[in-house]
């Protein structure tokens, strides 16, 4: 298919990353699952857990550099959408722990038990089902995403005030999920998870496929959005992000393009969030609070703004330091990202990409 | 301004809702007016901006509407393509089809497109993509995605792009496009969208003048087959081009006639061209 050549030939960054993805889908199941244990080459499951969330972390950047980088929308709520989709597929893994909790009561999870409730709320009907969960954990962010976008790209609201908007709902999301009577756990969350379609989440198998379904699902989001924006509907978009008004009079309605993409978007990053939760074990309302949201746009600053790839290795290489500053001083951690943002802010208007761009144009020079 | 009493032949296609989509075909010439503005008053905290202005447009005629600054010149274009809305007034295009309760998108969907003033062109994509959204067939959120130009979009592309003189710029990034490129590649865009009306708004401020003669030239080209309005303050360039001139005046129509009668008229040198 034409679109689809004309979505990878020239992209280098994009095959690298691609390339990458292959090699995990490859290396891991063998390095975990054949290599045996004491063996270099052998990967731990905390490893294997480790590269699972790091690519849920970059399929999230995806998502934002959609709307940040090509449609000129800074949400800084993105948090929420990933929180969503984590949720619903933390909800049919309580449902699949059955009389296993602590409490052993056959239907409810554990903190409705020690809440004291006597049968489960009508939103947690249906969560027993892998297929109605994940339906939930795309089309919850998607709607959300559609009503905030219908009423914001409408009334033409855009840059600053977008982003406060979006904002504002992550927080008032979070202090809802903190509540216990909603009926999400609470502060604690959802957690304690025993398996996922029947197979145990402790075992190396399961962690091993979920991080290649991860991959997978990264690969297969990363093709199609090259696809949507190598299409019309990408130069649409991006002639709107710079001049939405010449659009408007050439006949488009801008505001559709925008909403569609931000749909999109989100449905993206609650699929994030439902790869992320089976892998990392729990989901709280922490996901919503707002520095949450603020961390994935660093990613994408770090990485490269209208980047695709760029957006992807930021969210990887911001996390892999996360996770080594965190073992070694874990409270200069926040000042370092602080600083990353600024210096890629001040110094790395395109990100890490802009900088192997630079290079080449040094070099033709 | 002849509005003979002809009998409306055909009623053409109206706009019931917003969603269908206005086909040009459906536009009612038989009078061979093409804009129809009617008693349009508009007012920004109690300035009258336009004051029952009425201008009528035929079809096929390169205009040129002059007059000092505050005249009213932005914000009339601003009516005509839905940006403002009047107090009070009537705007037609053609016999049918009612500008005033159209939007944005779907006045330029029926038929007129509007350059700035500052040329405003999609700077991150190339010269060939800019026309290339213009010259699309359909415009919808569905029916763009995942695809690419039709055969016939491309050929459509490939006449704007000579029409406007950019064929060799067609790789470039519009933002590296010098001043003048940047307002023919706005021309082209307009072009491509095969409107019945071109409104310009100042075209050759800014440019150098090999570029106004350029620019001359590929207006005379366009009337006939365009509706072709200018606004322009280059008293020079509208002498090159002009057919039929209106002069405005504090919103409302001063003179209009050929450039000779309108620069012989007292009020006009009074008021714009200065005596």
């Amino acid at each position: 298919m034409s679109l689809l050549r004309l979505a990878l030939q020239g992209d280098r960054g994009g095959t690298i990353l691609l390339g990458g993805l292959l090699l995990v889908t490859v290396l891991v199941p063998i390095c975990a699952l054949i290599v045996p244990e004491g063996s270099p080459l052998h990967l731990s499951g905390y490893a294997v857990t480790l590269i699972g969330k790091f690519l849920a972390y970059g399929l999230l950047a995806l998502s934002l550099d959609l709307v940040w980088g090509y449609a000129g929308l800074l949400s800084l709520g993105h948090g929420a959408f990933f929180a969503l989709g984590g949720y619903a597929m933390g909800m049919y893994l309580m449902r699949q722990i059955g009389d296993r909790g602590v409490y052993g009561h056959p239907v409810l999870p554990d903190f409705m038990v020690f809440l004291d409730w006597q049968e489960l709320p009508w939103f947690w009907h249906g969560f027993e089902y892998f297929p109605w969960a994940m339906a939930a954990a795309l089309l919850v962010p998607g709607v959300l995403a559609g009503v905030l976008g219908w009423f914001a790209f409408r009334s033409r609201v855009s840059g600053v005030y977008f982003s406060i908007i979006t904002q504002a709902v992550t927080y008032a999301l979070a202090l809802a999920f903190y509540m216990n009577e909603l009926g999400f756990g609470g502060n604690n969350g959802l957690t304690d998870f025993k398996d996922i379609l029947g197979a145990s989440l402790s075992a190396p198998s399961t962690r091993v496929a979920l991080c290649v379904a991860t991959a997978l699902a990264l690969a297969m989001s990363y093709i199609v959005i090259r696809m949507l924006l190598v299409s019309r509907f990408g130069e649409v978009l991006i002639a709107a992000r710079d001049a939405d008004g010449r659009v408007r009079f050439l006949g488009y309605r801008a505001h559709h393009f925008k909403l569609m993409a931000f749909v999109l978007s989100a449905m993206v990053a609650g699929l994030a969030g439902a790869l992320f939760v089976p892998q990392v074990g729990i989901i709280n309302p922490r996901e919503f609070e707002p520095l949450s949201s603020i961390e994935i746009v660093i990613w994408v600053a770090v990485g490269g703004r209208a980047s695709l790839h760029g957006a992807v290795f930021g969210a990887i290489i911001v996390n892999l330091l996360k996770t080594w500053f965190t073992a070694q001083m874990p409270d200069q951690w926040l000042f370092l990202l602080g600083a990353l943002f600024v210096l890629a802010t001040l110094y790395l208007p395109r990100g890490l990409v802009g900088l192997r761009m630079a290079r080449k144009r040094a070099l033709a020079a | 301004m002849t509005l003979t009493d002809g009998v409306s032949v055909n009623a053409g296609a109206t706009l019931a809702d917003g969603t269908s989509h206005p086909v040009k075909p459906g536009l009612d010439l038989s009078h061979g007016v093409l804009l129809y503005l009617e008693g349009i008053t508009k007012s920004f905290d109690g300035f009258r901006a336009l004051d029952d202005l009425t201008l009528t447009i035929d079809a096929g005629e390169l205009r040129c509407i002059i007059g000092p600054n505050g005249a009213g010149k932005s914000t009339l274009m601003d009516v005509i393509t839905g940006k403002t809305r009047p107090d009070a007034g009537r705007a037609w295009l053609g016999q049918t089809i009612d500008l005033l309760r159209l939007s944005e998108a779907d006045i330029a969907r029926a038929g007129i497109g509007r350059k700035f003033q500052r040329p405003t062109v999609f700077e991150a994509l190339t010269v060939e993509t800019n026309l290339q959204i213009a010259c699309a067939g359909q415009r919808g959120v569905w029916a763009t995605m995942m695809r690419r130009p039709t055969p016939a979009e491309r050929t459509a592309m490939e006449q704007v792009i000579e029409t406007v003189g950019l064929t060799a710029e067609r790789h470039r990034l519009a933002g590296t496009l010098s001043h003048g490129q940047k307002q023919w590649l706005e021309i082209g865009m307009l072009l491509g969208s095969r409107p019945q009306l071109l409104l310009l708004d100042e075209p050759v401020a800014g440019m150098t003048p090999g570029e106004i003669e350029a620019t001359a030239r590929l207006l005379q080209q366009l009337a006939g087959e365009h509706t072709v309005v200018v606004v322009e303050h280059d008293m020079e360039f509208v002498r090159a081009i002009a057919r039929r001139v209106t002069v405005l005046h504090a919103g409302s129509v001063l003179a209009e006639g050929d450039m000779a009668k309108v620069q012989s008229d007292p009020r006009v040198i009074e008021v714009y061209l200065g005596g």
